[in-house]
């Protein structure tokens, strides 16, 4: 029975397969994937968006959407159908076409990411060799799409914006690869569902997840800030920044091109999420070992709607970053600790089992961090700055 | 030949032709980027996904951004109107393309040639990849390593230096 619960998607997607003549079942199984895959994030970005939009309240002490609906449960109905009855304007000097495409470009790149992501036990779309480059590759497309939606919009706004997401979503992208490239030299593999096999062991009923090792929980650290810069999430919210640039490379998108942004960006953040869980925090196995017959998608995506939890969390607490504290973080700060992070992994790799490698880790990591956070200080970064153009 | 063949080749031929013949150069930058990924397309359709992969992440995510930032940060992304797009030198242009051409191609000609008739496709993983480039071509790596290493500090501390004239 249980059994059957962690295979449900998978024997339902198999019993269809089986009504097919059998010249077409490959193909029906994978339309059907596809076909869920599609389905199932939009959905959870209408109760994320509505997620975020009571939590916010609650953190702003006000009540957040509560007219549509009991307590403002169908609000992501009304948004649904307010985009898709807007008029879709576009600026008489825009350039059509790139206007018109870049949208489409982003939502599809940012879907693609989700073929090789294991979300659950046997539940992945394309078991390939080299999973994590691919979805890395398919997050390196999305910088374009930002870029052309910025350049056709022929609006200053929006091209800066493109600009700054683009420089951000390039720099963060060196940590975010580097502060994964660690699980690749742990696991010795490429693919997502090895890394998650790797991970699926307990001692003393307690996960062998990579985040719980001195290089994993500073890569994991590392990863979160740079998935957190590379959706443009607050306090990385610079592309849009509401106040000063109005909303970035997607001031000129109206109706439901805007709706699409609004869905890539957060799926996106699901897409970055699912691999930041599948890396660091075990994927879709069990939190404790007498909870293994949960099934293994609730881990997934639990874990999944935690992180982004999380992120509404930070969006609610901490203002927004300015450019040059953007880029000196990145280069000054980042990159030199997943850097060292390379060397203290190397390190937990050949210093073989026992209490004296936990040690040696910890130490260099949390010495560096130290080492780095007080020199950072010092330099003289805090307090009152003048502006050269806006006194 | 397979129907995906004709179209990804067609794909990144189109892509390349409008990357030469278009007016606009940021439309030129993303023409060349669809041929790169229809490059890319090429070398998954032969089951080489870590060429693929990297081809996309390096070419469209670093590449392609770089040529639009560059175009961006020049000079204006119109060209003058009524200029041709071709230059006043196109032939030696067209002597130079063609010489190139026909050196790949004969190239191409003579490895194919010293394959036997019927060889039966290697299958390469990503793994496979990983072990030659830490044993057999570890010094090479090493070098690459230590160039792209050197390279990367080095932008930091121009940019660093940049910043601190500024002040």
């Amino acid at each position: 029975m249980l059994e059957k619960a962690d295979q449900l998607f998978v024997l339902l997607q198999h019993w269809v397969m089986g009504l097919v003549p059998a010249a077409w079942q490959t193909a029906t199984g994978i339309v059907l994937a596809v076909v869920a895959i599609i389905a199932v994030y939009p959905t959870l970005f209408a109760l994320a968006v509505l997620l975020e939009r009571k939590g916010l309240g609650r953190m702003q002490n006000r009540y957040g959407p509560n007219r549509v609906g009991p307590f403002g449960l169908f609000q992501p109905v009304a948004d649904g159908i307010k985009s898709l009855t807007k008029e879709d304007v576009v600026p008489f000097r825009a350039d059509t076409l790139v206007h018109f495409l870049a949208p489409l470009v982003l939502v599809v790149a940012v879907f693609m990411g989700f073929a090789v992501l294991p979300m659950g036990r046997n539940m992945v779309l394309v078991d390939m060799d080299a999973s994590l480059l691919f979805v890395f590759a398919m997050g390196a497309s999305t910088e374009l799409s930002v870029f052309m939606a910025g350049w056709s919009s022929r609006n200053k706004y929006s091209l800066l914006g493109a600009m700054r997401a683009v420089a951000q979503m390039i720099s963060y992208e060196v940590p975010l690869l580097l502060s994964s490239v660690v699980i690749v030299m742990m696991t010795g593999s490429l693919s997502l569902e090895k890394m998650v096999e790797a991970q699926n062991h307990y001692s003393y009923g307690l996960p062998h997840w990579y985040v719980f090792t001195p290089w994993g929980l500073a890569g994991f650290v590392m990863f979160v800030i740079a998935a957190m810069a590379e959706t443009n999430r607050s306090p990385f919210d610079l592309p849009e920044g509401e106040s000063e640039i109005i909303a970035g490379y997607f001031t000129e998108y109206s109706g439901f091109k805007f709706a699409l942004f609004f869905l890539g960006e957060y799926v996106g953040m699901f897409g970055i999420s699912g691999l930041g869980v599948t890396l660091f925090l075990g994927g879709w196995t069990a939190p404790f070992a007498f909870l293994t017959w949960v099934p293994s998608w609730i881990w997934f995506f639990g874990k999944v709607m935690l992180w982004i939890c999380f992120f509404i969390w930070v969006r609610g607490t901490l203002p927004r970053l300015r450019q040059d504290q953007l880029m000196n973080f990145a280069w000054k700060f980042m990159l030199p600790m997943t850097l060292l992070n390379l060397l203290v992994a190397a390190m937990w790799r050949f210093m073989g089992e026992g209490w004296l490698r936990w040690a040696v880790c910890t130490a260099v990591v949390v010495g560096a961090y130290v080492l780095m956070g007080r020199t950072g200080m010092r330099r003289g970064q805090i307090g009152p700055r003048s502006y050269r153009y806006a006194e | 030949m397979s129907i995906a063949f004709v179209l990804v080749s067609a794909l990144t031929i189109a892509g390349g032709l409008a990357a030469v013949l278009l007016k606009n150069l940021v439309h030129c930058a993303l023409a060349v980027s669809v041929a790169f990924a229809g490059l890319a397309f090429l070398f998954l359709q032969l089951d080489a996904q870590f060429a693929g992969f990297a081809q996309i992440l390096v070419y469209i995510g670093a590449v392609a951004i770089l040529v639009v930032f560059a175009i961006l940060l020049t000079r204006g992304a119109e060209s003058p109107k009524g200029e041709s797009v071709f230059s006043r030198a196109w032939q030696a242009g067209l002597a130079i393309a063609a010489a190139v051409f026909a050196v790949l191609g004969w190239a191409i000609l003579q490895g194919a040639a010293e394959l036997p008739a019927n060889a039966a496709t290697p299958q390469v993983t990503v793994n496979d990849i990983g072990h030659a480039l830490m044993s057999r071509y570890v010094l090479p790596l090493e070098i690459v390593a230590l160039l792209l290493t050197a390279a990367l500090i080095g932008a930091v501390i121009v940019a660093m230096h940049e910043k601190e004239r500024a002040k």
